[in-house]
């Protein structure tokens, strides 16, 4: 049986109660009737055999591209980047993605005698991994055969001896890189394409770039003119970096490798996350009372670290590999094809049930600011077209947000929730005023380069990513959040859904439309 | 006319810089144009006798009103009519120079109102001041005597002496010297001042047995804890000092009760009188005697009054809900007498001449007291502050109004009884809970105990002290007084009036004396949050000002919250299996309170001890495993309210130093916050640790020394020197320190840092941070256990490690 596409549910009398993520946790509401639920479409069947899959992909390239194998010769210096921490989410179990294709490259390098390799984890301005977390990603032979003698490498976009300055765009971007990246023969990336945001030049571009560089389309004037970010061809942010990657591509070759996954999110112990609530079996509807009737009587911090342990079943659901443009043209297809669902208009009212995790939090703590990003910078953008909701429009999170932050990884996010949100939430204002100075704060630049520390930038980012939902919403409402922590993101908390819904109503006029995010699984609406 | 009557004469006045005296200088310049005033001033540590009569006297505001009056002739008028001479009362001979001496001689009246009018003096210097200072005026005057030009009487002494004398009565007590009376025990006078002097020198020597030394510094110790030899040895000298003091306190207070006096005030006062009516000779004198002596009626304007007193403390006390109780007679009279009325029958007793001088009989005494003519009830009293306090209530902290509570006049005895149980009970708990490891909030909870004790302490003192005072049933007889007010005429008993009978009680109390308290006692007399800056915040603002300034920095539970045994606990256990972690982390923990002991008995012992553990590990793998015990470790459990203030501190141009006894290679990744760092070293020898200290940091004074010097280097005093620590073993830092900070205080520096006013401050770790509970290494182990060499090349063929082609 081929999976189902996407859904748009209207709420009737016979609804059952649906399914809100609340951190680490759930929430079960009951939604006015003639609201829309939009479900994910069910997860693509993975692919037979995906390590033929990838022979396959490295030997059939897309676009003005050779195979990999006609690239390698030996004596050349070869650079394989490869995705963060970051995704996908949750990690995935293994082996991960990123090392089966690294291990085929790696084969087809050494058939060809290729000795000069450097795996280089492409942070941008992201903390350091973990060894970890690199073994997890890289799996436990990649490992052990590079690490141990330096050539597995995190970018360090503070090393002034190892970032190359390509020179500027025509916009006059300047594009600086990792070193050994540009000043290889042959640069192999390997991404695993979780939204349609990432991938591209945008691995490249973004992934090995210095602050300097990254700062041209990491701004508050580029998120806004993004409709959304997450639609390649409609985002000022991805414009940005496909100038710059035309600049990579004249001084570096570029062999980019593309992965989707599909949207099998949760082991199936979980299986009740990813069905729709009238479909629930007996197993389904035990599986939810059990767990969250356990989550009740779990400690917070507990809580914590058995979520941040679940690993995703994620299967690999295609994979294409060239010429970057072409390649990621193919990615996109692929993605739309696991993740749009088409909606047809506009609501007045959009709620979200906000999970425990986002890009910047594995193995770590959603802090507030985070958990403003996942909401108004993530799930808001996953759109293509118009937004969900309509402009000046209400969004609802459900969400604890706790006043919490992990001290090695969010140092700079500590500051900037006590000092630079206090002051104004204002995405301008806050860049006009504050980003330079964390930017360039020789602390947070040590603790991004020695410990595991976000760049002292990183949370402007986080708000720059909500420039364009602060500027197209009404009002942000809360629910069941820490009212402090709430309030200094200039959101409203509100205790229940119900009451967020009055808020609301305040704001949009009465009996609004209301639309519900019912994600993850990810999906990305097409608003018609 | 006493204007005419005192017109050219010169008048001396002793004590002029107590309430009485400045109320009786003021008056005598301002109301007697035509007089001369000569002020017995004892020099000060710093000042001259005529710069404390400048700064003392005339600045108070008592010469308000007279500075109005003459305006720009004030300084003039004051230069040419007020004398200050340097001498001193507790000395034989008034320690007068020959100026004084002949200036003294040439005095017409000499009016006596030096005292130690604190109730708990110790005993000899009551002595000294309240029982030998009259007779030796007396004497002075008596031997200067030669100095006037023949024919002139002898200068008129009046000697102030109080009521109280006589409280021991029940009924009437009249204006009769004590030598006779037929009630009052009056032991010898000269035997009671060799006792007295006697009793100092017991104590003294009584205080330097070596076991009464040891519990002082035992005492010391639990009050600071580990501070140093000097710091210790500074506070255990205190002690002593206090020690013998409240020996003599005690001393006092049984003597005077054994004789049938309240304390030992009265006593040294009644023996004073005694001593002077024998060694007067041919000196006419006179004594007045007031009760107690309060805020001014009318003059210099109503409410006037200096110094926070007798009834003052416990009225604030009560105003503040501190006191649930206090015992006295309800229909018994408190008698008080405003003090303008006072200094106008002084002035009356000076104008109406010399007594003659009969040697059979005692000298003449003068009553200034309102009981009699016009009674106060104690329970009236009772009744107007609570009316007038919840109607004008003091504001807490908070801002919240104050609800003063209800007496329900119980026996001092039960009153006492209750305030002492209460003041052990708390004493107790406080001892107790200062031995608990707490901190931050939890100390400041247990200091909370220390400051409910203190309260209680307090009450019982004023209950002690003053209970008396409300339960006197003695009714001091103004005859003689009223008889002198008599024959005034109109215009003197306008100007000069001491009549108590025109006192309106509820008035002068709720209009006059409650409103002049209030403003004294500097509290808050209005709701609502304080607006502006709180203290914290203030003192916040000037730390991180602009201005040049150094900031020291401790970094156990200063920054981080982790010490040495768990920096070691990790490095030792990061290349061990998981059982052999836990067992060496359970050994730390079972050896975790022997540790403690050592340390806080000396820290450099501790250090030099535990360090040996070290010994044989290899260095290179220490220093890489370090960088990870940062994040691991460091930052987990580091501060960033800390941190923050150290940017903060470093943002303004500050310089930073970090002292610690952690080792070089823990904290080397905490350097880029630090313009330097000072901690310990380990020797190396053959790629290992030797477990010895090539580099030993300082600990207590010398931490004080290194800091004070590094503010040198950088320009600095330490008056502009910031110094942050968490426990006592750093006060003389903290002491030193132009700015001390008290981080995350354990309960004894929470205590100190409370009395002393430092800043405060509790550092939190990152609020939902992750939480271990041992500081044993978890994270598996990363490529440094590959084995060494070049193995990073991967063959086709094994898809595996493969050797070199």
């Amino acid at each position: 049986m081929s999976p189902r596409p996407g859904f748009v549910l209207e709420v009737d009398r016979s609804t059952p109660p649906t399914l809100f993520w609340h951190g680490e946790g759930f929430r079960l509401e009951r939604l006015p009737e003639g609201s829309r639920v939009i479900y994910p479409p069910e997860p693509l069947p993975a692919l037979d055999d995906p390590d033929a899959a990838i022979a396959h992909a490295l030997e059939h390239p897309f676009g003005d591209s050779a195979p990999l194998s006609a690239l390698l010769f030996p004596g050349m210096r070869l650079t394989i980047a490869f995705d963060d921490v970051s995704l996908p989410l949750p990690p995935m179990r293994a082996p991960d993605v990123r090392g089966r294709v690294i291990e085929a490259v790696l084969d087809a390098a050494a058939a060809a005698g290729v000795d000069d390799v450097v795996l280089i984890a492409a942070l941008a301005l992201h903390r350091r991994m973990t060894d970890d977390e690199l073994r997890h990603a890289l799996g436990q032979r990649v490992f052990d055969a590079f690490a141990p003698n330096g050539l597995l490498v995190q970018h360090d976009a503070e090393d002034p001896d190892n970032i190359a300055r390509l020179g500027e765009t025509e916009e006059g971007e300047l594009v600086a890189l990792n070193r050994r990246a540009a000043e290889s023969d042959l640069l192999v990336y390997v991404n695993i394409n979780l939204v349609a945001m990432d991938g591209g030049h945008k691995s490249v571009a973004t992934g090995l770039a210095s602050y300097d560089s990254i700062k041209h389309h990491h701004n508050v004037r580029t998120m806004q003119h993004s409709r959304s970010f997450m639609d390649r061809h409609h985002s000022a942010l991805h414009t940005s970096n496909w100038r710059m990657g035309h600049l990579v591509a004249e001084h570096v070759k570029i062999f980019q490798i593309e992965t989707t996954l599909n949207t099998d999110t949760f082991p199936s112990s979980f299986g009740f996350l990813q069905r729709r609530e009238w479909e629930w079996t007996l197993r389904d509807r035990v599986g939810f009372e059990a767990t969250r009737s356990a989550l009740e009587r779990t400690p917070a911090r507990l809580a914590r670290q058995i979520f941040h342990s679940v690993r995703a079943p994620h299967a690999l659901a295609s994979i294409q590999a060239g010429e970057v443009e072409a390649v990621h043209e193919e990615t996109l297809a692929n993605v739309h094809r696991q993740q749009l669902v088409e909606v047809h208009g506009q609501t007045d009212v959009v709620t979200m049930g906000l999970p425990y995790i986002s890009p910047y939090n594995v193995n770590s703590i959603m802090n507030p600011i985070l958990v403003a990003c996942l909401g108004l910078g993530y799930l808001f953008n996953l759109y293509r077209g118009k937004p969900v909701v309509r402009e000046g429009g209400v969004a609802i999170l459900s969400h604890p947000t706790p006043w919490a932050f992990h001290p090695v990884h969010h140092p700079s996010y500590i500051d900037f929730f006590e000092q630079v949100l206090a002051d104004t939430t204002d995405p301008i204002e806050v860049e006009k005023r504050y980003e330079e100075q964390y930017a360039r704060d020789p602390w947070y630049i040590h603790l991004y380069r020695t410990s595991n520390a976000y760049h002292g930038v990183h949370p402007f980012y986080m708000w720059y990513w909500c420039a364009h939902a602060l500027d197209h919403l009404g009002q942000v409402i809360v629910v069941g959040g820490d009212r402090a922590a709430v309030r200094r993101l200039g959101f409203k908390p509100a205790t229940t859904l119900a009451d967020a819904l009055e808020m609301a109503e305040d704001v949009v006029g009465r009996s609004p439309t209301i639309t519900h995010l019912h994600t993850p699984p990810l999906f990305l609406a097409d608003v018609r | 006319m006493i204007e005419a009557a005192l017109a050219g004469k010169r008048i001396a006045v002793t004590g002029a810089t107590g309430f009485l005296g400045t109320a009786l200088v003021e008056r005598l310049l301002r109301c007697v144009p035509d007089c001369e005033v000569v002020v017995l001033v004892r020099p000060g540590r710093r000042a001259t006798a005529a710069e404390r009569t400048a700064r003392e006297i005339l600045r108070n505001d008592c010469f308000d009103r007279l500075r109005a009056e003459l305006g720009d002739q004030f300084g003039a008028v004051t230069a040419r009519r007020l004398t200050a001479i340097a001498g001193d009362v507790g000395t034989d001979g008034l320690g007068l120079d020959d100026d004084g001496r002949a200036l003294l001689a040439s005095c017409d009246v000499v009016v006596h109102s030096a005292a130690t009018v604190s109730f708990d003096a110790p005993l000899d210097a009551a002595v000294e001041v309240n029982l030998l200072g009259p007779s030796r005026v007396a004497a002075t005057l008596l031997e200067l005597a030669s100095l006037r030009p023949a024919g002139t009487p002898l200068p008129h002494l009046v000697a102030v002496s109080t009521a109280y004398v006589q409280s021991g009565y029940h009924g009437d007590a009249a204006e009769q010297a004590v030598v006779d009376s037929t009630y009052l025990v009056l032991p010898d006078w000269r035997g009671e001042v060799d006792a007295a002097r006697r009793a100092r020198a017991d104590a003294e020597t009584d205080s330097r047995q070596p076991a009464r030394l040891a519990d002082l510094a035992k005492a010391a110790r639990r009050e600071l804890g580990a501070a140093g030899r000097a710091l210790l040895a500074e506070r255990t000298e205190r002690l002593r000092r206090e020690w013998v003091d409240d020996h003599l306190v005690e001393l006092g207070r049984a003597r005077a009760q054994a004789l049938g006096w309240p304390d030992a005030y009265a006593y040294t006062k009644s023996l004073g009188e005694a001593a002077l009516a024998e060694t007067r000779g041919a000196l006419p004198t006179t004594i007045v005697r007031p009760s107690i002596v309060e805020s001014a009626l009318a003059e210099p304007r109503p409410g006037w009054i200096r110094g926070f007193r007798m009834a003052e403390p416990v009225i604030i006390s009560y105003a503040r809900g501190l006191l649930e109780q206090f015992p006295g007679v309800p229909e018994g009279v408190v008698d008080v007498i405003p003090v303008d009325l006072v200094v106008a029958a002084l002035i009356a007793v000076a104008a109406s001449g010399a007594p003659v001088v009969d040697p059979d009989a005692a000298p003449p005494v003068y009553q200034v007291a309102s009981g009699v003519r016009n009674p106060f009830r104690y329970g009236t009293l009772v009744a107007l502050c609570e009316e007038w306090f919840t109607a004008h209530p003091l504001y807490d902290s908070r801002g919240e109004p104050i609800a003063v509570p209800t007496w329900s006049f119980p026996g001092r005895g039960k009153v006492q009884g209750e305030l002492r149980r209460a003041a052990r009970v708390l004493g107790l708990v406080e001892r107790l809970v200062a031995t608990l490891p707490v901190r931050g909030e939890a100390a400041e909870r247990v200091a909370g105990v220390e400051e409910r004790r203190q309260l209680a302490e307090r009450a019982l003192g004023y209950v002690e002290l003053y209970g008396a005072y409300t339960e006197t049933e003695a009714r001091f007889r103004i005859d003689r007084t009223l008889e002198l007010f008599a024959g005034l005429d109109e215009g003197d008993r306008d100007r000069f009036g001491f009549d108590p009978g025109v006192i309106d009680w509820e008035q002068y109390l709720t209009e006059i004396h409650l409103p002049s308290v209030v403003e004294h006692a500097r509290v808050r007399t209005s709701p609502g949050r304080r607006t502006g800056a709180s203290r914290e915040e203030r003192a916040r603002r000037a730390i991180l000002a602009s201005e040049p300034r150094v900031a020291v920095f401790d970094l156990e539970q200063t920054i981080v919250n982790s010490n040495v045994v768990e920096s070691y606990a990790w490095l030792a256990t990061r290349h061990l299996q998981p059982i052999r972690r836990a067992q060496l982390a359970a050994g730390l923990l079972f050896e975790g309170p022997r540790l403690l002991a050592v340390d806080r008995r000396d820290r450099g012992d501790f250090l030099r001890s535990f360090y040996r553990r070290y010994e044989g590990a290899p260095v290179e793998r220490v220093r890489d495993d370090a960088e990870e015990l940062f994040s691991d470790l460091l930052l987990v459990r580091s501060f960033p309210g800390a941190i923050q203030r150290i940017r903060a501190h470093r943002a303004l141009g500050h310089k930073t130093l970090l002292i610690t006894g952690a080792l070089d290679f823990v904290v080397a990744p905490l350097a880029p916050l630090f313009d330097e760092v000072v901690c310990a070293r380990l020797g190396e020898r053959d790629g290992r640790f030797t477990g010895e200290m090539v580099e030993t940091p300082p600990t207590g004074e010398a931490r004080a020394l290194l800091m004070e010097r590094w503010a040198a280097r950088h320009g600095q005093t330490l008056a502009s020197t910031v110094a942050y620590a968490d426990s006592t073993s750093d006060l003389p830092m903290l002491e030193a320190a132009g700015f001390p900070v008290a981080v995350n205080p354990e309960a004894k520096l929470s205590a100190i840092a409370r009395r002393r006013g430092w800043s405060i401050e509790l550092w939190g770790r990152a609020p939902g941070g992750p939480r271990q509970l041992l500081s044993v290494a978890t994270r598996p182990l990363g490529p440094r256990t590959a084995p060494p060499g070049r193995l990073g090349r991967w063959t086709a063929d094994t898809g595996r490690l493969g050797s070199p082609r």
